[in-house]
């Protein structure tokens, strides 16, 4: 067939189960269970269990398998930063995506097109996850999460600041900072040790596997303690960290006059920290703000551009202005890390 | 401007009111003269900067950026100043951040075509938090939850004072108020207030207890009617007149019928009623006329305002206040018959010959404009604030209604981790619930614990903060009144509900139906 005639998107489609790539005959994070399925990062509107074949970063197997335990997939395939293997009539290279640990874009080639699937990803320096590398392509396939202007994440170390400033200035009151269990909460931790803060953090259960799971991975968190009701005295004036579904809820009652606080890109819009009952909203994002995004495309040089779940209409918007050709792909089941469970 | 956009950063993400109280009186403390008194102005919602307006701003950033991008994150923030924050670009080389007095002063000079070049440049040099301060401050409506009276209430609090020594002086004054701060701080002699525009803190009443009934002295009191509209007092001099609610919020432009027939001087206490050929109306008419932007023809017509006079706290330059009640009410009566002014009239004294006859007048008090009655002792000079044994309400026996628990929402501040409002219903001919009203009060901490379980254990739906839960549990609810609504299910709203007792014992089918409270509906 001449190379004219063949257009990425006969070969990369969205099918009932997710995005399906057919000269490999296999899916990039389907919501449903498949034969064959690349996962680009273990957070769960990417990671589902149940598929028979999973390839995937060791890290994303290592936290879907902590998640989903026998469920996990039946047959494991891992595929490090920047190995290829052929899939089919494929080439399959996975490289960081900057987003959680273990977190991965993959680049597919057949018959001289490459895509880029990015999953989720942002370009911030991250203590946690290594960090996105751009690879020049045909099409880029990207997130929009945050693709409206009015998103623009400031440094995640100011915001850090922010924190141990109240930390200093409210000794009597415990501080909880809602974070979500996979990545953000670990980045936080990150982010704290490097600032300074040396004191033992308080971890809701919900965190304490991922969060043991990242140190074996190599990833120093400092001391962590669970935050049980018993250590109400012993956690004034220290910090909590503990799921965004927890920190408004029964669960908060054991903590003492608490400063609520919530690390999270949707924190820079006041009325969703006010609906929240966030006092203190620290924007901390693991996605790319707009900035990000915009720039991304231009570091990738793609002349089309796919973009997945969020604020579509307005990065195709940007980038058909660009005189790039963008169009939306819909993705059943993606969203936000705010939708998982805990 | 750095500590003004701090505090209103902070204001509107600090939910409790003592927090506030804090953050506010902090700031007076700290900001230096004449910022902050533009600050509190801003505050109270006296400031008003007629050259720029929201749909500058918005042409203004549709300039600078992609207005179909502007338009999309505008439609998605909601509010205009917050995304103009979120989604300026600023141009490198701009001048120094402004202070308020500087915004103020070069916005009062300014002719209006330069007022988009100065915001340009104000835009430019200020941060995020900063340009949302900015546009907060100069369009005005700052939407941090605090009320005029709780900036006051900081100011007193700043000041050391009591609110009712800032109200008496606060109509005479305007931003920046440097004589009220210099006051405040020992610095400088009490402003005179503007007789024309002050506000003197009212006399309130404290609830007559059960217990004190048998003792009271009924012959040192006088008795009156306490009508069922609001507390207002009417303040008149040099050709203006000036309504003003019970916490000094003035409400004249409502009521520019009431206000019309002012031929007098003097300020009086009263209550502000609808009245129809000479029938009170039920509060829900009034309230038609209360919060409302603009007066029609139609709202005059159909809900005529009228005042029923209390009290007389100045005859023209006369301050009567430390005159006995008794004293006053003479000079009241006199005044009346005297100027006879249209859509007023007196309140009148009820006589009863013992607390025997007075319960009786109480108990048969089931018209829907009364709320019971007033006890003044006849030898109380009017004392602002709420004094003890002086005047008492004595507040008919409210009404009550097993109603059914049907949805419990998540409370504020620090109630926020529990279920704590709660909307109950009644039961239709059909078999079918209701909602009827609504409660946040009348249990004790250890029973909302029992209650957010409750609500936890049987709940059937979620939406967002709110929660349906199965019919189940019963509430003893007591209210004021009940009246016809077009707004409830029901058809019918009640006036202050509260819960008075929780019937963990009782079936829900054992709860009453809707036609029962319809009985209770009066007039
Ligand atoms: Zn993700
Ligand atoms: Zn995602």
């Amino acid at each position: 067939m001449p190379r004219s005639e063949l257009l990425p998107e006969n070969w990369l489609y969205v099918t009932d189960q997710g995005l399906y790539c057919a000269p490999g005959d296999f899916h990039v994070d389907p919501h449903r269970a498949v034969p064959r399925a690349l996962v680009t990062h273990g957070h769960a509107d990417h990671a589902r269990p149940g598929h028979d074949k999973v390839l995937a970063t060791a890290e994303t197997l290592a936290i879907m398998r902590s998640r989903y335990k026998d469920k996990a997939g039946r047959e494991w395939q891992v595929l490090a930063y920047g190995e290829v293997i052929q899939i089919g009539e494929v080439r399959v290279r996975l490289v960081p995506a900057g987003h959680v640990l273990g977190s991965a874009q993959a680049v597919l080639e057949h018959r001289g097109q490459r895509i880029v699937v990015s999953g989720d990803y942002k370009r911030r320096e991250d203590p946690t996850c290594a960090p996105f590398e751009p690879v020049p392509c045909d099409v880029f396939i990207t997130e929009a999460t945050f693709g409206l202007p009015v998103f623009r994440h400031p440094d995640p170390d100011r915001e850090v600041a922010k924190l141990l400033n109240s930390l200093r200035l409210f000794p009597e009151r415990t501080h909880v900072v809602g974070v979500y269990a996979l990545g953000k909460a670990q980045r936080m931790i990150a982010l704290l040790r490097r600032a300074g803060y040396d004191a033992p953090i308080y971890i809701h259960g919900a965190l304490q596997q991922l969060c043991e799971l990242y140190r074996a991975h190599g990833v120093e968190l400092g001391e962590l303690r669970p935050a049980t009701a018993s250590q109400k005295e012993e956690m004034t004036g220290a910090l909590v960290l503990a799921p965004p579904s927890a920190i408004a809820d029964r669960w908060a009652r054991r903590l003492s006059e608490p400063v609520i606080a919530m690390a999270s890109g949707w924190m820079q819009v006041r009325q969703r920290a006010r609906q929240r009952g966030v006092e203190m909203p620290l924007v901390i994002s693991d996605h790319a703000d707009w900035d990000e995004l915009t720039r991304s495309f231009a570091d990738v040089g793609a002349p089309e551009i796919w973009v997945t779940h969020g604020n579509e209409e307005a990065l195709i918007h940007y980038a058909q202005q660009q005189g790039l050709r963008a169009r939306a792909l819909s993705l059943i089941g993606r969203g936000d890390e705010e939708q998982e469970a805990v | 401007m750095e500590r003004f956009a701090f505090l209103l950063d902070r204001l509107s993400l600090t939910p409790g009111r003592n927090d506030k109280l804090r953050l506010m009186a902090d700031y007076f403390a700290h900001a230096p003269d004449p910022d902050r008194g533009w600050a509190l102005g801003a505050l109270t919602g006296t400031l008003d900067f007629r050259s720029a307006k929201p749909a500058q701003v918005r042409t203004l950033a549709e300039e600078r950026h992609d207005p179909v991008l502007f338009r999309w994150s505008h439609d998605y923030v909601g509010d205009l100043a917050e995304t103009v924050s979120l989604i300026w670009q600023a141009r490198a080389g701009a001048n120094r951040p402004p202070e308020l007095n500087e915004i103020v002063e070069r916005l009062q000079d300014a002719p209006r075509a330069q007022v988009p070049g100065l915001l340009e440049g104000w835009l430019d040099a200020l941060d995020t938090t900063g340009r949302w301060a900015l546009l907060k401050f100069i369009t005005g409506g700052l939407r941090v939850g605090v009320s005029e009276r709780l900036a006051k209430t900081a100011l007193a609090e700043f000041g050391n004072c009591a609110v009712g020594e800032i109200e008496e002086v606060w109509h005479g004054l305007a931003p920046p108020y440097e004589t009220l701060f210099a006051w405040l701080e020992g610095q400088g002699a009490r402003p005179e207030p503007d007789r024309s525009a002050a506000f003197r803190p009212l006399m309130l009443a404290h609830p007559l207890e059960e217990r004190e009934v048998e003792s009271l002295q009924l012959e040192s009191f006088a008795v009156e009617w306490k009508w069922d509209g609001i507390r207002v007092q009417l303040v008149a001099y040099d050709g203006k007149a000036r309504l003003f609610s019970r916490t000094g919020e003035e409400i004249s432009h409502s009521f520019p019928d009431v206000l019309e027939g002012v031929n007098f001087e003097g300020v009086l206490d009263g209550e502000l009623l609808v009245v129809r050929d000479g029938e009170v109306a039920p509060f829900n008419d009034l309230q038609q006329r209360l919060n409302r932007k603009s007066v029609t023809a139609a709202g005059l017509r159909k809900h005529p305002a009228h005042i029923r006079l209390y009290d007389l706290l100045f005859e023209g330059d006369e301050d009567l206040r430390d005159l006995s009640f008794t004293e006053r009410r003479r000079r009241l009566e006199d005044w009346y018959a005297h100027h006879r002014p249209p859509r007023m009239d007196l309140s009148p004294l009820v006589v009863a010959d013992g607390m025997d006859s007075l319960a009786r007048l109480r108990a048969e008090a089931r018209q829907q404009s009364l709320e019971g009655l007033m006890l003044k002792r006849r030898d109380s000079s009017y004392v602002a604030g709420r004094p003890r044994g002086l005047w008492y309400k004595w507040k008919r026996d409210p009404l009550s209604l097993d109603a059914v628990l049907m949805y419990a929402q998540r409370g504020h501040g620090k109630r926020s981790s529990f279920y704590s409002d709660y909307t109950f219903g009644a039961w239709t001919e059909a078999g079918e619930l209701v909602p009827v009203g609504k409660a946040y009060s009348g249990y004790t901490d250890e029973e909302l614990k029992k209650l957010d379980k409750w609500v936890r254990d049987n709940t059937v739906e979620r939406f967002g903060p709110v929660r349906a839960v199965a019919p189940g549990l019963v509430f003893e609810v007591v209210f004021d009144a009940v009246q016809p609504s077009t707004r409830h299910k029901s058809g019918l709203a009640m006036r202050f509900p509260r819960i008075s007792r929780i019937r963990w014992d009782k079936p829900a089918e054992e709860a009453d139906r809707l036609e029962t409270l319809q009985k209770l509906v009066e007039g």
